[in-house]
């Protein structure tokens, strides 16, 4: 079949120096990658435990770092155990909780959907799972540990089922879908508000976890629920980590890879639905959080690649960071929730992510 | 470089210079489409197509925009399910088969390729491993040895670190070509692989695929829209009409002013290709009577 080699050796040494190229380019090419991981990954690993010491450190009652690291390595100070260990240590570990959630949670949804813009806060879960927490408490009564969560789940999985049945099987991609899901929060959003009203809710605190997340509820028993929840979820992402990186070249390519499109993608979307349902049902729709994260990380790695725990990591220095900022550097009577901040950082980064162009090619 | 340097060099097959790993021959595995109907929603694209590939052979499948030749590929792929009849793999029902199975025999390179946005040359050409890599085994010295193959067999060795956006559409269409054979299937299921491809890229691509069907019996696949290239290329040539097999065969047999009337609705003198012998489609069209009768009075109304 194929035509006579003309000069066989010629043609042989230039397809040795070209494999010789070759390998030499993918080592390079792997080895630049590695480190580029290696350092963004240890930045924000130190970037995050620097804000989480510093969150421990500043209130009422001022700690020094070393203080705080004494007493997080178990050595009894006191007064000082009490206030970091009882006060500020649930508050911080549910914002880094809350974080990888988002974070992880963001990244999945964008992934699979192929759109920087379809992240839970956006398409409406994180709302329908505050209103399903919201209808518990407050239409229902519910007060025990797991009814609040659970209905959460409830309300996010429906408005993920809906946009599915919808809007997806309708054949919605890109901006359409976005903004059908857009619509879907609103609507959301305006129950919540209906209800809170309706029950004559005095404290502004609780509209305000519900409308827009707060970390300021945090006691061990919430951060328990949310560390179990969290905990089961992860490794799962994990097992589905390979898949939806071959997701992303298409469902063709992906298929003939070996994959079965249909099957990683439910299983994605149900866990980003999980993650983000149980996120919210801890600490309300912390707004952009899931947006930004992993936007933000996969512009630091730059490889294309999912960037799943560099989400989770820049998930985590967002919430903790706002909820530092919130506290503590802004003057404020009433305690300003995290998702006041991070929606004032987010808003930016979506005009940002507009004027950039990067959103157009979804 | 050290791929090459201990094997001997005397030898000067593709074969030779492929890693350890990827040396086998590939074996030939049968590929039969059974009275195969596909649809999308509910619209059938394919009727009824019956089709044994000739195993270790190179089929080229021709026809009009719209025919259905990317879609019987994709029911071929098993990326799409067959609404009626059934397409057997070695034997076995394709659609029973653990999809990792079918992808360490069977690849398919779609006619649009989607590349992850910032993606590098070296990564995606790398997914093409994943068939090879269990759950747990990731990245291994055959795996990177394959991908250098892959890369240096299309041309592609000096990509390795860009970007996929940032190529050019022949450069993107090679670094396809390049992922299918990382995967190394023993079916290769192509949907033109040479568009965007400069003439020179073409035929080194056709020339590839066909050395490979030669040197390793890899089975090859592809959709073409060059009726020449594809007459001289095709062991086996399949030409689709409004999805159905309008005719198959040699190329010598099957591609005649005839078909090529019925199949594209284009005039056309059949003559010998002065390289190959095989057959070469000059096509005729609207103009091509006057051009050749009234050469003159076209000269003068230009
Ligand atoms: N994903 C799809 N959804 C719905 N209809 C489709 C889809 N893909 C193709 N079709 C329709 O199926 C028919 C056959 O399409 P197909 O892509 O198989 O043609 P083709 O022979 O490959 O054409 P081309 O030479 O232009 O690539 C066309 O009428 C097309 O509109
Ligand atoms: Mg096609």
């Amino acid at each position: 079949m194929s035509a006579p080699t003309l000069a066989p050796e010629a043609d042989r040494a230039a397809r040795e120096a070209r494999q010789a190229v070759a390998g030499e380019g993918l080592r390079t090419t792997r080895r630049r990658r590695h480190r580029r991981r290696l350092l963004v990954t240890v930045v924000l690993v130190v970037l995050a435990a620097a804000l989480c010491v510093t969150a421990l450190m500043l209130g009422d009652f001022r700690l020094s770092a070393g203080e705080v690291l004494r007493t997080l390595a178990g050595a009894d100070q006191g007064a000082a155990r009490f206030i970091v260990v009882e006060l500020r240590l649930p508050r911080l570990v549910l914002g880094v909780l809350v974080g990888v959630a988002f974070g992880l949670a963001g990244a999945l949804f964008q992934s699979v959907l192929r759109n920087p813009l379809a992240s839970p806060d956006v398409i409406g879960i994180s709302q329908g799972a505050s209103t399903g927490a919201v209808v518990a408490l407050l239409a229902v009564g519910a007060t025990s540990g797991y009814v609040v969560p659970l209905s959460a789940l409830a309300g996010g999985a429906l408005v993920g089922l809906l946009l599915y049945a919808v809007a997806w099987r309708g054949g919605m991609t890109g901006h359409r879908f976005v903004l059908a899901g857009i619509g879907v929060a609103y609507v959301c959003t305006s129950v919540i508000g209906y209800l809170l009203t309706r029950n004559d809710v005095k404290e502004a605190q609780v509209a305000l976890l519900w409308m827009t997340g707060s970390l300021g509820q945090a006691d061990w028993a919430l951060v328990r629920t949310l560390a179990v929840a969290v905990a089961v979820l992860v490794p799962l992402v994990a097992c589905v980590a390979r898949g939806l990186s071959l997701l992303m070249l298409g469902d063709e390519q992906a298929g003939s890879l070996g994959l079965r499109p249909e099957v990683t993608r439910a299983c994605v979307v149900a866990l980003g639905v999980a993650l983000a349902c149980v996120a919210t049902a801890a600490a309300g729709p912390v707004a952009f959080v899931a947006l930004t994260a992993a936007p933000v990380a996969r512009r630091l790695l730059g490889d294309g690649t999912l960037a799943l725990v560099q989400s989770a990591l820049v998930g985590v220095v967002l919430v903790v960071g706002a909820d530092v900022v919130a506290q503590h550097l802004l003057p404020a009577d009433l305690a300003v929730p995290v998702g006041v901040v991070t929606g004032a950082v987010g808003g930016p980064y979506l005009i940002w992510l507009m004027a950039s162009g990067r959103a157009r090619t979804a | 470089m050290s791929l090459v340097a201990e094997r001997p060099t005397d030898l000067r097959t593709i074969t030779d210079r492929l890693p350890a790993e990827a040396l086998q021959h590939h074996e030939p595995v049968s590929l039969v489409a059974r009275g195969v109907h596909l649809a999308y929603d509910q619209r059938t694209v394919v009727h009824g197509v019956d089709l044994a590939v000739p195993a270790g052979a190179v089929t080229v499948i021709v026809g009009a925009n719209g025919c259905g030749k990317s879609t019987l590929l994709r029911g071929l792929g098993r990326i799409l399910k067959p609404t009626a009849g059934s397409v057997e793999l070695g034997g076995q029902d394709l659609q029973r088969m653990r999809p990792r199975d079918v992808a360490s025999v069977l690849g398919l390179l779609p006619q649009q390729p989607v590349a992850p946005e910032g993606i590098t040359v070296a990564d995606l050409v790398g997914r093409g491993r994943h068939p090879h890599q269990g759950a747990f085994r990731r990245w291994s010295a055959a795996d990177a040895d394959a991908v250098a193959v892959a890369l240096a067999l299309t041309d592609t060795h000096e990509l390795a670190g860009r970007r996929v956006e940032e190529l050019s559409g022949g450069q993107r269409q090679r670094v396809w070509v390049a992922m299918m054979l990382a995967q190394d299937p023993s079916i290769m299921l192509l949907d033109e692989p040479t568009t965007y491809l400069d003439i020179a890229h073409q035929v080194d691509v056709l020339d590839l695929l066909a050395e490979l069907n030669e040197e390793r019996g890899t089975t090859v696949v592809m959709v073409l829209h060059e009726l020449n290239l594809a007459a001289r290329y095709a062991d086996h040539l399949v030409v689709m009409c409004e999805g159905r097999v309008l005719r198959e065969g040699a190329p010598g047999e099957v591609l005649d002013a005839d078909c090529v009337q019925e199949a594209f609705g284009l005039t056309a003198r059949v003559v010998p290709d002065p390289v190959t012998g095989s057959p070469l489609v000059v096509p005729v069209g609207r103009r091509g009577a006057r051009v050749v009768d009234v050469a003159d009075d076209e000269a003068a109304s230009m």
